[in-house]
């Protein structure tokens, strides 16, 4: 039975020490009768130190957040994050912002499920809106197998205590009635699973919030900072090369998603990772017509509507690596295909505009969070094509792991050495991961 | 989207007609008994992942469905090199 902190006690730990001014009405109102001018900025932009206790590489959101959990839980406050472009602009603002904890593995729906539970209440904790909106995730079935698959899912899930129900063709209809469920569909839609609490959230408010409330615990943020080399002395590792000089640190914490296997290349090692893009695309703004999320394996497509309106639609992985920040255009038609197939009312929405983010996938589709064979150095990388929904939990588990040397109780079953010992967690397909 | 000169076909077509099927010249161990469970799992799992130029296999699907190599730059997607399974990529200058 996996033990872990209560969330209540995540939020109590440390205290604000007020160096940030507090976003409220009463903030708002004070700033709008001085015409905006003298809103204080974010968060700064320091110049870096010599050395700091743990460096961490990658200022997307698990990164970002790995900061504020270390500063706020454990009181680590020397520590910086080093970016090589902007906050945010790598996966953190290239993904489709779905936020669920339905996984069919026990050592995942309890990681998943924690993460759920900090972003209910991430807004609060951040004092930073990042609109996380549990409008609902709905995941289709459409033959026989997958609905046996579903239901295994959701009985999974409730032993968990994850919220899920189990819908039928009347039921999915009712909700989105947008959607074509007749019978005499190429690919009908027999029924579906849906979790309540899951959700979508704002991508970059989530990266801000963490940067903005880590800063304000004195975490630096080095952002156009790129990390060129790990430097190593017997066998641990020392700081890093960067363009901006050397930093040295006693722990270096690598979040650099698609780029890991090039991190882990500085330090000498190779991880059973391959990166692969993974594009999405956003339409033109609509009127609100869709207020759960869509998600299907069998047909390939995942769809929900931002609060702007515009639909954010989800493509799968290319099937080659790549670090090309961009995706093949028959993933495109395909996925979209299967949008109008299910939605035929969208055949004439035209798209805006498309992007990739390069993920990180394991053999398992399960992340590495943890040491390595270099001492000091660990690795939270491999989250592939769901690290989103994970940003606050990933962040939580490895700062603790990062503090105490040792892994979260949540983290354990996710270290290196299961690629050797061969415990992995399967989560390919299994868990409705419909990339 | 790019497209590959299959080798057998002698034809330069798109990339859909293909598949991928992961990096290329990994032989399997002559003895896997003999292996310890890190190096069985590094034979398994663990894999290069260059950003830049990678040896890696593809077939070509909808055409002849034979498999041979290509060397490939996973940045730029652009094909340094295509070679029968067998062979090692030719030096960078040859394949131009």
């Amino acid at each position: 039975m996996v033990k872990y902190a209560s969330i209540s006690e995540t939020r109590c730990a440390g205290s604000n020490p007020g160096r940030m001014e507090r976003y409220s009405l009463l903030s708002l109102v004070r700033h709008a009768r001085r015409y905006h001018e003298n809103w204080q900025r974010a968060w700064r932009d320091p110049a870096p130190k010599k050395a700091y206790d743990i460096v961490i590489v990658g200022g997307g959101g698990h990164g970002l957040a790995t900061a504020y959990y270390l500063a706020k839980v454990h009181g680590v406050t020397d520590v910086a994050v080093v970016e090589k472009g902007w906050l945010g602009g790598g996966n953190t603002g290239r993904n489709t912002t779905i936020v669920r904890s339905n996984y069919l593995r026990d050592e995942s729906s309890h990681l998943y499920e924690f993460s759920l539970k900090l972003w209910e209440g991430l807004s609060q904790e951040l004092n930073f809106n990042v609109m996380f909106s549990p409008r609902g995730v709905l995941y289709l079935g459409h033959n026989l197998h997958d609905m046996r698959e579903i239901e295994r899912r959701v009985n999974a899930n409730r032993l968990n205590g994850i919220d899920a129900e189990l819908l039928s063709t009347a039921d999915v209809q009712k909700l989105v009635p947008l959607m074509s469920c007749s019978p005499n569909a190429r690919y009908p839609v027999l029924g579906a699973s849906l979790q309540r609490r899951g959700g979508i959230a704002r991508h970059d408010a989530v990266a801000w919030g963490f940067a903005r409330a880590a800063d304000a615990q004195g975490v630096d943020i080095l952002q156009r900072t790129e990390v060129t080399g790990v430097r190593c002395d017997n066998g641990a590792v020392a700081g890093v090369e960067t363009s901006r000089g050397f930093i040295g640190a006693r722990k270096v914490a690598c979040v650099t998603a698609g780029n890991s296997g090039v991190l882990a290349a500085m330090a000498g090692l190779k991880l059973p990772i391959e990166s692969r893009p993974l594009q999405a695309l956003v339409s033109e703004p609509l009127k609100p017509c869709l207020d759960v999320v869509v998600q299907s394996s069998g047909v390939h497509c995942y769809v929900s509507q931002a609060d702007k309106g515009d639909l954010v639609i989800g493509a799968g992985t290319d099937s080659y690596n790549g670090y090309g920040q961009r995706g093949s255009f028959s993933v495109i038609e395909h996925t979209l295909q299967a949008i109008c197939e299910l939605f035929p009312a969208f055949s004439r929405v035209r798209m805006n505009r498309h992007w990739g983010g390069i993920v990180d996938i394991c053999p398992d589709a399960c992340p590495i969070i943890g040491e390595t064979p270099v001492r000091g150095l660990y690795f939270n990388c491999g989250w592939g094509t769901g690290g989103f929904k994970a940003t606050p939990g990933s962040g939580y588990v490895f700062a603790e792991t990062l503090a105490y040397e040792r892994p979260h109780p949540l983290a354990a079953p996710f270290s290196l050495d299961r690629f050797a010992t061969g415990a992995l967690v399967d989560e390919h397909g299994a868990a409705g991961v419909a990339h | 989207m790019f497209r590959i000169r299959c080798p057998y076909c002698r034809e330069l077509r798109s990339e859909e007609e293909f598949s991928y099927a992961g990096e290329a010249h990994i032989p399997r161990p002559e003895d896997p008994s003999s292996l310890s469970d890190a190096e069985w799992g590094e034979y398994l799992h663990t894999r290069t992942n260059p950003r830049g130029p990678h040896r890696e296999m593809w077939v070509h699907t909808a055409g002849c469905r034979r498999y041979f190599n290509v060397l490939r730059d996973t940045l730029s997607y652009e094909i340094l090199a295509v070679y029968l399974v067998g062979e090692m990529p030719p030096e960078r200058e040859e394949a131009r």
